[in-house]
């Protein structure tokens, strides 16, 4: 007997891409699951920060997924420098906020190519569905991707393969094209209706706003980040900390995090080595941290500014507890007027 | 009782991390062998039985202890 065909699939744990896998799985393909860990991930992110006891575990879709369909799942981790690269220079620019959505299934996928190499499978596949989104789901941006990533044609996208031209796959007759979809838009009724057949229960609901990049509050302060400090020298910590908190610049070289609640206070006490951190004293409050070089005036405002989005039990003399490396200094805050406040915030 | 030839310390490290580290780890043993992982992001109580069962290998206990978790992995294939 012949070894059966094997192939990679994206699996992100939505709808599409389990019913892409479950398309091929099939037609007799063997399925290894990849899924990619970029650091921006939402759910992911969520999990971290937020308080963690009171919090229903959130689960990782793409591990469930392949759970589901008893198909081994691969997580590679690309968050660091090559990754970040992406998103300060992308070579074919951002989408709606600061998502460099092309450049970054073009990384994906090399990536991609590269593991189903590594393995020995014949082709790759995604859940992408033609016209679902509008920035790298379009017929144009995905002859881009599928050429810069240099897939030669060993990209399979089941979902809608009769809507596009034939891959090596399907001419090669791996797989039957006959019976792959022609699915394309962004109505997700098909997909409902093969979900049933294919008895899939209990998938995620549909995406999007899963990744930090397409976030606008996210987007507006990376590129706070790039005016005032300088796109290359965005490193990951500088990721984590752009993701939570209240975000003030209070001047172009001083800025201020401040946790908005226990899970972002603790979060954030990991991130104190070479920031200075306030709290205020004897009175529960957010944890503050300020990046730059702040004079004690600014310290004295950014104290007042703890003292406003602590509790009821402060007021506006609540003395603060101001710490750098091993010193601590007690400062009166103070105030700082709301205008002021909304003109610095990020 | 539960013989592991590896520990695997994730203490700190928060889901997906231990994930992919136990996903390394477990390269390292030969089958029937069991990895002991730590941990005390309670998600792992959610994500390791997801990934033993997607990739094939088995979770034969887990152990919580206040918030900190042991679980034992053994290499199936
Ligand atoms: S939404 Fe995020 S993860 Fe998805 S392609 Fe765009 S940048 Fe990449």
């Amino acid at each position: 007997m012949s070894k059966p065909v094997k192939a990679v699939g994206l699996l992100s744990g939505g709808l599409d891409s389990t019913i892409a896998a479950a398309m091929l799985m099939r037609q007799g393909i063997e399925i290894q699951g990849l899924t990619f860990y970029t650091g921006f991930c939402v759910v992911e992110h969520n999990r971290r920060s937020k308080t963690r006891k009171r919090k229903k575990p959130v689960r990782n879709e793409a591990l469930q997924a392949g759970a589901k369909l008893d198909l081994p799942v691969e997580m590679i981790d690309i968050s660091g420098p090559d990754y970040l690269k992406v998103l300060t220079d992308p070579k074919y620019g951002y989408g709606k906020t600061v998502n460099p959505c092309i450049d970054c299934r073009i990384f994906m996928f090399r990536r991609a190519r590269q593991y189903m190499d590594e393995i020995g499978a014949q082709f790759m596949f995604t859940g992408e569905v033609l016209g679902q989104r509008p920035m790298s789901q379009r017929r144009q941006p995905m002859n881009v991707i599928d050429r810069d990533a240099e897939l030669d044609g060993l990209l399979l996208r089941p979902l809608s393969a009769k809507r596009l031209p034939p891959t090596v796959p399907e001419q090669e007759g791996w797989v039957d094209r006959e019976q792959l979809g022609d699915i394309q838009g962004r109505s997700r009724q098909k997909q409902m209706e093969m979900a049933e057949e294919y008895g899939i229960e209990d998938y995620p609901s549909p995406a999007g706003g899963c990744c930090y990049l397409t976030d606008e509050n996210f987007g507006r302060r990376i590129l706070d980040f790039f005016e005032y400090e300088g796109k290359e020298n965005l490193t990951m910590d500088d990721v984590m900390l752009l993701k939570i908190g209240r975000h003030f610049r209070v001047k172009p070289d001083v800025k201020v995090v401040m946790g908005r609640e226990e899970g972002e206070n603790k979060f954030l006490e990991r991130y104190t080595p070479g920031r200075w951190r306030l709290e205020t004293k004897d009175v529960t409050g957010p944890t503050t941290l300020v990046e730059g070089h702040p004079s004690d005036d600014d310290l004295r405002q950014i104290a007042g500014m703890t003292v406003r989005y602590a509790g009821s039990k402060a007021d506006p003399d609540t003395p603060v507890a101001c710490h750098y490396e091993d010193t601590e200094r007690i400062l009166e805050p103070s105030p700082v007027e709301e205008s002021v406040l909304e003109a610095w915030r990020i | 009782m539960i013989q592991p030839v590896m520990t695997l310390d994730t203490y700190g490290l928060l889901c997906p991390v231990p994930i992919m580290k136990t996903a390394s780890a477990i390269r390292e043993i030969a089958v029937g062998e069991v990895l002991e992982v730590l941990a005390d992001d309670p998600q792992i109580l959610e994500d390791m039985p997801a990934w033993c069962a997607s990739n094939g290998h088995a979770l034969l206990d887990t152990i919580e202890e206040g918030e900190e978790y042991r679980l034992f992995v053994k290499k199936v294939k």
